[in-house]
Formats: structure tokens, C-alpha cells, sequence
């Protein structure tokens, strides 16, 4: 067990989006988020990586427990030291190349030297298949481009989980191929992953572990082989019976 | 219209004008952007962060500011101040004027530049562990400035035609220059105008530059 999150609770005025949520992921894992929207899913993430504050709840994670709801500063940016995060709409810094928005956090946060942290931001683009681009702005590449490289800066420091905020959502199948292609492959590099997503081949190919969410509740969750083959509970085969008709 | 005599005065003042403009109008103009540009980025990000009581203090000095005449302003402190004992020479009174002055103007535009970075930059700033004035430094305040470069062009090419009003605390400016050859000469229309084209020709070479700068800082899309 890398991390551990007890009895998340998040309400945004009136609206309850997480109802006392508790989850385990193990390291190596790649756990997929599923559920309709609306379900707090997102939400959920986001907590997870503290960019959004739960009302309550405690989170484990590489030996430490954290008060969620009145976590410092200082915990928030030693958590996502140790983790990466990647948005549905990218997120790359405008002003910096692709390079830079890989090697900035090397330089800034973990102090590396430049020559150093752009040597380790080329090698992590060669791996997403972005080296070549490396010195385009965001607004010069395609969708898939991009979130290749906001995967690239996600990843760069070797951090112990990675976050995907539904990152194929925003583009087309054929660009959303490319992006899920480099996710494979982390996966079975062994990088834990949390993945919020609305892409069932993915969950369903890719993923170990399925939790299926709706009206911020857990509702089902177990490994994707057992999920997807043979669902418990209601809610669930309705989901899996639409989703196989879309 | 143009005879001998009034060509003559223009060619012989024509030194005469440049030469203050070139020695007083660009630095008055140039110190006093550059304060103007320090006063705010620091008001803009004060109000950006909502930091308490100081984003009251930075909201009353805009206020104050934009709501005054630069000329009472310019004579609150040099003619008003030493009745409190507060002595300044005209030309450092002068910059002090206008970089408050043109502070108040920019913080907006600044603040407005920072709203207008789209609220993901600072949450993957935040994603990659970077902290508050690391982001602000290194990703929001460069894109803010990109957006507000226009803007701030234009208010340097205003400032520097404004700067003419230092005149009247007795800055010895190009226009108190071109007064004091008029006030010897008689000939108001040419001098005028010729002065007029030393200002337009400055703020000629002031828009060559904008074109440029947001040439090179336009690699990159907002």
C-alpha cells in the first residue's frame, strides 16, 4: 500500500460531491476511476493532490498521514513533490517550450542543474515520443502533442504515483490513441497510476483495478477482470450495459 | 509663410530642443517608467493575491491616483510639500510624480494581464510542487506582462508627451526650452510645431520598439 485515503468528505455548498470516500492503492497499481458525471470523481483526484480541500478526511501516503482538511503548505508541496499530475486540457506552460515545461520543475523544485535537468527532460520526451518537439510552444503542437508532453513533465522527477485527470477527454480518437499509448506504457513499466476516465478500452485493457463511483460513493470497486466480467451490484452492469453501447 | 528669418530660428533652436529633449524628457521619461513598473507589478500582485489591509491600501492609492490631474499632483509636491518642510528639486520631484502617477495606471493593466492567465497555469505550477512566488516569477507574471505589453507601450508613449507638464514646476524640459526661445523669438507656430515633431519622432521610435518587442515575445501564443 503506497497510499491510503480514509473518509473523504466534500460538499460544494448544498451539493454533496464525496460522501466519505476510502481507497487503497497499492504501488505498481493502475487503478481506473469510472462512473457517470457528476459522480466526484474528478473531485476525488483533485483531493488527492490537494487542489481541492476536502471537508474532512485523512490521506496516507510513503509514511506520512495527513489531515486533509487542514493539511500546511508545506505537506501540500512535499505530497506533489512526490507525485505527478495530469490535466484534461493540458495545462503546459505558455511561455515555455516543451523542454522547459519538463525541465522547469527539475530546476526549480528539485534543484537540479540545468544542463543536468534538460539532459533528464530530453530523455523523458524521447520516451513519450516528443523529443523532437522539444523546442515548440504548447500552442505549436496538436492536442495529443501536448498532453505527450504534460504526461512528459508529470513524470520527469520519478515520482510515486501519477495522477490523469480524464486526459483523453479533450481530443479526438486518433490523438486520444496516441496519448493512451504512452499510459500503456507506463503501466507496464510498473508506475502507479490513478486514472480518471471515461475511456472503457483503456479501463478495461490497461487498468488493474476498477473503482466505479456515483453520487460521490464508492459503489463498486475490484480487480478489472472481476468488474468487467462478472459486476455485483446493479448499479454497475446498468453502467457497463450503456457504456457497451455507446 | 516660411521666410528666411523664421527658417533660420528653426534651424537655430532646433539643437536647442533636441538637446534638453535627449538630456531630460527621454531620462525623466525612462527613470520614471521603469519606478512606475516596480510600483506596479508590486500593487498588481498585492491585489491579485487578495493579501489583506495592504490590497485596501493598494486600492486606495489607485484610487486616489487615477481620480487626481497629474498637473495637481505635480503641484501638491513641488509647490505644496515645503510647507511641511518637505523641500524636493524639480526633477526628482518630477520622477517621483510620474512613477506614482503612471504606478497607478499600470497596476491595473498588470492586474488585469494576471486575470486573464487562464487559473490551470497556477494549478500546474502548484502539480509540479512549485510554490506560490516561484509560480508568480516563472509563469503567471511573464504571461501577464505578454498580454499587457500593448497596453503598457501605450502608456509609455503617453507618459513621455506627458512629461511636457514638468514644465510648470520648472523642469527644463523641451517644452520649457521651446517656451523660452518663443518667449525670446515671437514665433509660437513654428516653434510649437517643431517641437510637436521632436515629440512625434519619439514616439515614433517608441512604436518601431512595441512592434519589435511583441515581435519577439510573440513566439509564443497567449
Amino acid at each position: 500500500m503506497i497510499l491510503r485515503i480514509h473518509d473523504f468528505k466534500k460538499s460544494f455548498d448544498d451539493l454533496k460531491v464525496l460522501n466519505g470516500i476510502s481507497l487503497d492503492v497499492d504501488k505498481g497499481d493502475v487503478v481506473a476511476f469510472l462512473g457517470p458525471s457528476g459522480s466526484g470523481k474528478t473531485t476525488l483526484l483533485r483531493c488527492m493532490n490537494c487542489l481541492e480541500v476536502p471537508d474532512s478526511g485523512t490521506m496516507e501516503f510513503a509514511g506520512n498521514t495527513y489531515d486533509m482538511h487542514s493539511i500546511s503548505n508545506k505537506d501540500k508541496a512535499g505530497i506533489r513533490k512526490r507525485t505527478g499530475f495530469v490535466f484534461q486540457n493540458f495545462n503546459l506552460f505558455r511561455n515555455k517550450t516543451a523542454l522547459e515545461n519538463v525541465s522547469e520543475g527539475l530546476i526549480v523544485v528539485r534543484k537540479m542543474g540545468r544542463k543536468e535537468a534538460s539532459e533528464k527532460a530530453e530523455e523523458t520526451l524521447e520516451k513519450v515520443g516528443m523529443a523532437a518537439w522539444k523546442s515548440h510552444y504548447p500552442s505549436e503542437l496538436s492536442g495529443g502533442q501536448q498532453q505527450r508532453v504534460a504526461i512528459a513533465r508529470a513524470i520527469a522527477s520519478d515520482p510515486e504515483i501519477v495522477y490523469f485527470d480524464e486526459p483523453t477527454s479533450a481530443l479526438d480518437p486518433e490523438l486520444a490513441s496516441e496519448v493512451l499509448g504512452v499510459m500503456r506504457m507506463l503501466a507496464e513499466e510498473g508506475m502507479t497510476m490513478v486514472v480518471v476516465t471515461h475511456a472503457m478500452d483503456f479501463a478495461r485493457n490497461v487498468s488493474k483495478h476498477v473503482v466505479f463511483m456515483e453520487h460521490g460513493v464508492i459503489v463498486e470497486q475490484g480487480s478489472t477482470e472481476e468488474f468487467f466480467s462478472s459486476p455485483k451490484e446493479e448499479r454497475t452492469k446498468e453502467f457497463l450495459r450503456l457504456e457497451e453501447h455507446k | 509663410m516660411l521666410s528666411e528669418r523664421i527658417i533660420g530660428i528653426l534651424a537655430d533652436s532646433f539643437f536647442k530642443i533636441l538637446i534638453p529633449g535627449l538630456t531630460v524628457t527621454i531620462p525623466l521619461t525612462v527613470i520614471s517608467f521603469a519606478l512606475a513598473m516596480v510600483i506596479a507589478i508590486v500593487v498588481a500582485l498585492i491585489q491579485f493575491a487578495k493579501v489583506r489591509v495592504l490590497k485596501d491600501i493598494a486600492r486606495f492609492y489607485v484610487w486616489v491616483i487615477r481620480g487626481t490631474p497629474l498637473l495637481v499632483q505635480l503641484f501638491v509636491v513641488f509647490y505644496g510639500l515645503p510647507n511641511v518642510g518637505i523641500l524636493i528639486d524639480p526633477f526628482p520631484a518630477a520622477v517621483l510624480v510620474f512613477a506614482i502617477n503612471e504606478g497607478a495606471y499600470c497596476a491595473e493593466t498588470i492586474r488585469a494581464g494576471l486575470e486573464a492567465v487562464p487559473y490551470g497555469q497556477m494549478e500546474a505550477g502548484e502539480c509540479v510542487g512549485m510554490s506560490y512566488m516561484q509560480i508568480m516569477r516563472r509563469i503567471l507574471l511573464p504571461q501577464a506582462l505578454r498580454i499587457s505589453f500593448p497596453t503598457l507601450a501605450n502608456s509609455i508613449i503617453s507618459m513621455i508627451k506627458d512629461t511636457s507638464l514638468a514644465a510648470n514646476i520648472t523642469v527644463t524640459e523641451m517644452f520649457m526650452a521651446t517656451q523660452r526661445i518663443v518667449a525670446r523669438t515671437y514665433e509660437p507656430l513654428a516653434l510649437y510645431i517643431e517641437v510637436g515633431i521632436i515629440y512625434l519622432v519619439f514616439c515614433t521610435v517608441l512604436t518601431r520598439l512595441q512592434r519589435y518587442g511583441e515581435k519577439k515575445l510573440g513566439r509564443y501564443r497567449i
